[in-house]
Formats: structure tokens, C-alpha cells, sequence
């Protein structure tokens, strides 16, 4: 159902015109992925059910097309989740280099266990696997960027920095 | 030091910027190739005896050949910048630090494959990295170099950067293509190969990051002259993703060649094993290929150094042998366990499965479930056998070779470790306390 409270602002609108101006006539459908991104980063952090079908309406395909995206790949969300997802890296290599240590920390700083998110709805604690980024281990990644070699330190001014900024962060492409 | 084809410039202020890129001699192989006809450009390809660095070491120049021309449909490069195998990084190292030396390698590959549209698909995590080449598209554009009649040749290339929005499996090429497409990452049954069908049912080629950046240095200096680096079928560089228990973590630009003890322990790459710790074994090309221990990286069964090459590290086959894959290059010392990391590598491998053959999507469930059982001290003898059995069944069972993928390590880490998985069944209690370690008498350490 299409729910005319859900709309792109003409910015974001010029954003999916040229998403799909990379591929050829007929091909929209190609840019699925990038704009369910956007519908993230625009659209309140997750993919609800009529987010979804708007993106449908958008690329003129039907909405199957796009919840069997959208629930395969891990970065979107089908459930709300905090306005920072902070995708904490477990894989081997991480592992390795003190990644449960990270993960450890984190759940004690937030009061929250991995999986979880904080009850005031700002942070989502995941554990990812491998962001190649093994050689600065342990990372995360959250929005656009990669946080690397981390510490409790850095961790400290991550979390400060992220409730004085207080918005929805996630990835998207940018372009000119 | 040796020589550097992909990283020469890397750390050159600025290089990000299409003209301190031009003026340390980037786009000249675009020049050049322009001049010369598409076979030529693929014919020196084939010379420089280039194998695909995404890990399966496809020789390029031979994939490139096979590509439809005949159909007269449209003709598509991608170049697979998913990069997600546990322990590989240098893709995003390469493309944040240097993206021309990607786009002129897009550009001049094109070239040679007659595409006129060609993409690089990067992996969803990688959105900064996304955002610094479009970026360089654009100033490409700018600058004459892409779009309509490329430096007034006649030859046209359109060139976009997509993403996905994780999934380990969308590196797998015809996942990846269904991803492009806008679709789930399920692998394709092949044949039909890309080189046939790939794109939108076009012909496709799909190649590395690595594989594309080092197209601009053959052109330029021609094959036979890429060939003579290296050694054997292993020509040219290899950036190696060295990670784990070493004193320099990092990405490193080698001949291939140099012996894995020198790549361990010399200062130039990983610096040696980390708080002075010994060596217990190496994961050598990412997490799929088999674990070796200490004693048998750094020597072939004949009692001759290990080289970092694909015929070295394979040498042995699965006996004792494993394989340069991705060149992820993981590092344990003597205090890592081998059964908790191998269950850890099968958790990704559980959590990966695109989930369209039951032999990976449930197999590696039980792979990882059964290897959980030893971590929790509840593991029986026979589970070392199963957990080895469940694996096997999986292997060469799939559409795709992630199954295989998943499979490697198990069978490895049990046949090079098998006393370390007993102990854990004999002494729960001491092997499960938190900070213990195997030091039985079987170990060999270096
Ligand atoms: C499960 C799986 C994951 C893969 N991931 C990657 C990847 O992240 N990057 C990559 O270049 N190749 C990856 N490959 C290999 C590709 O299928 C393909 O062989 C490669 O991109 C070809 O490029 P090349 O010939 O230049 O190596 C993967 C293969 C499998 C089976
Ligand atoms: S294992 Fe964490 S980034 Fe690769």
C-alpha cells in the first residue's frame, strides 16, 4: 500500500534520478540497491513496509521485486533500529586482535548486549563480518565511515560525537 | 626492495586528484591503447601471463578471449570490487588511496574487450570508498578521458560505480552479476559462462580489482616485460593482505617469489610475529583456502622454502599444501586456537550461504553448531570425525564454490591439528577456561 506520507525530498528524488541514469532504458530496476540505501538514510532508518513499496512505485517494478532485496542483504533493516548501527567486525582476523574485547566494551558502555539497541533509540550494537579492514583490527563501520585500530578512548569520543550530532546515520551514495 | 607496479605512487600527496595522477604518468596506457587495435591490447595481456587476483588465478588474457563477439550484442567489463574474503583488504586499500589507477585500468581493459558499458560494483560496507570513485569517474569524464569518442579515437565508454549492501556472496561473478541487476545474490547455474551471458544477458567479463590496476603497467611496458617479474606462472606483484598476530599488520606489494619466511619475518612486510611470540600457523590466501601449520608455510614437504606464488603455495595439494587464493595472508601465534577460529570462519560461512543448495545452507549450520560444541567443553571424539564428515558433503555439491569454500578449513584444520580438537574433548575444562591454549608435544612451532 502506498502511503502518501512517505516521499523523498527533491533532493533525494535528483539522487535516485541519477542512480538509475547509470544503467541502460528498462534497466531501473538495477538501482534497487542503491536507492533502498537512500530510503534508509532519508526515510527514518529502516525499511518499513511502505518505504519499501514507494521505492517499488519509484522504479516502476512490483513490490515482491523489492522486499526479496531488501530482506537479503544485512545492511538493510527490517525492524527498527537505532539512529547509529554500529557494525562491529567478529570475523577471524578481528578476532584475532581483540574484536570480542571491542564488542565487550561496547555492551558495557551501553547497557546493551550485541544484537540489541538502546532503550533511548540511538545506538544498535551489530557484529558484522569481515569489512576488509583486518589489518587495522579491530574496526566497525556506522554510516559512511570506518572506524579502525580501535581503543576504549576512541570509542569514548565515538559515542560523544555521535549524541551531539543525534541524527539517523546511514550509507549512501553521494554524487555530484 | 622490490618493485612496485600498483602502489608506486600510492603515497604520493594529492594523488587522488585526477591531475597529480596524470602527471606522475597516469591515463598514458589509455593513450597508448587507443593507438593500438583491441586484440593487441588483449594479445599483451596474454604475455604478461596476468592471473585473475580475486583468488581463483584465472589467467585474464585467456578470459578476455573468450568473450562473445560474435552475437553483436553489447559487451560489458565489471569489475568485482566486493571484496569480503576474511582477511583480504587490499582491493580497499588500493581503490581509497589510488581510484585513477582503477578507472585507467577500466578504461583500457574496456578498450580491449569492445565494451561500451562497463561498472564497478563495490561492496555495500565500502560506501566511502564508493563516494572517492565517483569522484574520479567524474574528474575522468571532465577530462576527456570517458564518455564519447575518448581523446577524438571514435571509441566510446560509458563507466559507473554501483554498490551492494552486504553479502560475502556477491564477490561469487555471477552473484554478483544478479546483484548488478538489481536482484538477490544468487549464484547462476553455469554455463552459460559471462564471457556469453552475463549482464542483462550480454557478454561479460568479470575481473579483480588487482587484476584491472595492473592492465595500465602492461600496456605501457608490454607483457613480456610484466612477465619478467615474478617467478614461473606466478608473474608480476601481488598485494598480500597480512593480518593476525604480526608486528605490522598491512598491505604489502611483493614479486611473487619471496619466500614466506622473508614475508613473515622481515622488516619490510609483516616484521615478524607479534610480543614475541612463535609462529603456530598461517591462513595463506584468505579464510577459504586450508590453514597450514608453522613448520609446513615456511617449508614444501622437500624440506625447500615456501615461496609467495600460486605453484609454491600450492605445492603438495591438500596434503600439505594450500593455496595464494586473495592473498589474505592471516597470521596465529602460539597462544590462538585453532578450533575456535575454524569455528569462527564457519559462522561466516553459515551466515553467508546464499541459501539455494541445501548442502551449504544446511551443512554449514551443522558445521558450525558441531564446532560450538567443543567450545562449550561438550564435544565426543566421534564429533571430530563428523564435523569432518558434514564438510566433505557439502564440497563439490553446490552450484557455486562457496560450499567448497566452507568445506577447505574444516578438513584442514582437523588433519594438521587433530590433537588440538582432542584435547578439547579430553580436558573441557582446562581447554575452555578463557585465555587457555593448546601446548601439547604434537605442536610444532617456528
Ligand atoms: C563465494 C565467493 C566469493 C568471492 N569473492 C570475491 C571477491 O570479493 N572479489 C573478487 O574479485 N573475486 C571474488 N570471487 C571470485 C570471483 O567469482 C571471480 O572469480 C573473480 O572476480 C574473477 O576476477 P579475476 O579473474 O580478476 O580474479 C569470489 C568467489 C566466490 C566463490
Ligand atoms: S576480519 Fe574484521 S575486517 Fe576483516
Amino acid at each position: 500500500m502506498l502511503d502518501n506520507n512517505i516521499q523523498f525530498s527533491p533532493e533525494a528524488l535528483n539522487l535516485v534520478n541519477k542512480y538509475i541514469a547509470k544503467f541502460p532504458e528498462g534497466k531501473q530496476k538495477s538501482a534497487v540497491i542503491a536507492v533502498l540505501h537512500l530510503a534508509q538514510a532519508e526515510l527514518g532508518g529502516w525499511l518499513k513496509p511502505e518505504i519499501m513499496d514507494y521505492v517499488a512505485s519509484l522504479l516502476n517494478i512490483k513490490p515482491i521485486e523489492v522486499y526479496e532485496v531488501a530482506t537479503f542483504y544485512s545492511q538493510y533493516y527490517m525492524k527498527p533500529v537505532g539512529k547509529y548501527v554500529i557494525e562491529v567486525c567478529h570475523t577471524g582476523p578481528c578476532w584475532l586482535r581483540g574484536a570480542d574485547e571491542l564488542i565487550a566494551y561496547f555492551e558495557n558502555k551501553l547497557g546493551i548486549k550485541k544484537g540489541q539497541t538502546t532503550p533511548d533509540g540511538m545506538f544498535t550494537l551489530k557484529g558484522v563480518e569481515c569489512l576488509a579492514a583486518c589489518g587495522t583490527a579491530p574496526v566497525f563501520q556506522c554510516g559512511m565511515d570506518y572506524y579502525e585500530n580501535m581503543d576504549n578512548e576512541k570509542v569514548d569520543f565515538f559515542l560523544d560525537k555521535c549524541r551531539q550530532e543525534n541524527k539517523v546515520s546511514r550509507p549512501y551514495p553521494v554524487m555530484n | 626492495m622490490g618493485i612496485k607496479i600498483l602502489t608506486k605512487d600510492i603515497d604520493v600527496p594529492g594523488i587522488q586528484n585526477f591531475q597529480v595522477y596524470r602527471s606522475y604518468g597516469g591515463y598514458n596506457s589509455v593513450e597508448k591503447a587507443l593507438r593500438m587495435t583491441p586484440d593487441e591490447v588483449v594479445e599483451e595481456v596474454k604475455k604478461s601471463g596476468l592471473r585473475g587476483r580475486g583468488g581463483a588465478g584465472f589467467p585474464t588474457g585467456m578470459k578476455w578471449s573468450f568473450i562473445d563477439k560474435k552475437s553483436g550484442k553489447p559487451r560489458h567489463l565489471v569489475c568485482n570490487a566486493d571484496e569480503s574474503e576474511p582477511g583480504t583488504f587490499k582491493d580497499r586499500y588500493l581503490m581509497s588511496k589510488n581510484p585513477h589507477i582503477l578507472i585507467e585500468g577500466m578504461i583500457t581493459s574496456s578498450f580491449a574487450l569492445g565494451a561500451n558499458l562497463s561498472y564497478i560494483y563495490v561492496r555495500g560496507e565500502l560506501m566511502y570508498v564508493v563516494n572517492i570513485l565517483q569522484r574520479a569517474i567524474d574528474e575522468a569524464y571532465a577530462n576527456g578521458f570517458l564518455g564519447k569518442n575518448i581523446l577524438g579515437s571514435g571509441y566510446d565508454l560509458e563507466l559507473h560505480v554501483t554498490c551492494g549492501a552486504g553479502a560475502y556472496i556477491c564477490g561469487e561473478e555471477t552473484a554478483l552479476i544478479e546483484s548488478l541487476e538489481g536482484k538477490r545474490g544468487n549464484p547462476r547455474i553455469k554455463p552459460p559462462f559471462p564471457a556469453i551471458s552475463g549482464v542483462w544477458s550480454n557478454p561479460t567479463v568479470v575481473n579483480n580489482v588487482e587484476s584491472i590496476a595492473a592492465v595500465p603497467y602492461i600496456v605501457n611496458n608490454g607483457g613480456e616485460e610484466y612477465a619478467k617479474i615474478g617467478i614461473g606462472k606466478s608473474t608480476g606483484t601481488k598485494l598480500i593482505s597480512a593480518s593476525g598476530h604480526i608486528n605490522k599488520p598491512g598491505v604489502y606489494e611483493i614479486e611473487m617469489g619471496v619466500t614466506v619466511e622473508e614475508f613473515i619475518y622481515s622488516e619490510e612486510y609483516c616484521g615478524g610475529i607479534w610480543k614475541g611470540r612463535k609462529l603456530k600457523a598461517v591462513v595463506a590466501g584468505g579464510s577459504s583456502v586450508p590453514i597450514l601449520p608453522a613448520n609446513l608455510i615456511l617449508k614444501l614437504a622437500n624440506g625447500e622454502p615456501r615461496l609467495m606464488s600460486y605453484e609454491s603455495l600450492s605445492d603438495g595439494g591438500f596434503a600439505t599444501g594450500t593455496m595464494l587464493g586473495s592473498g589474505g595472508f592471516i597470521v596465529f601465534d602460539e597462544t590462538a586456537s585453532i578450533v575456535h577460529n575454524l569455528w569462527n570462519f564457519e559462522r561466516f560461512y553459515h551466515h553467508e550461504s546464499c541459501g539455494q543448495c541445501s548442502p551449504c545452507r544446511e551443512g554449514t549450520g551443522w558445521v558450525e553448531k558441531i564446532l560450538h560444541k567443543f567450545l562449550d567443553g561438550h564435544a565426543t571424539m566421534e564429533d571430530i570425525d563428523l564435523v569432518a564428515d558434514v564438510a566433505k558433503k557439502i564440497e563439490g555439491n553446490t552450484i557455486c564454490p562457496l560450499g567448497d569454500a566452507a568445506a577447505w578449513p574444516v578438513a584442514s584444520a582437523i588433519k594438521h591439528f587433530r590433537p588440538e580438537f582432542e584435547w578439547y574433548v579430553t580436558n573441557p575444562e582446562e581447554a575452555c577456561k578463557p585465555g587457555a591454549y593448546y601446548t601439547g608435544d604434537k605442536l610444532v612451532l617456528a
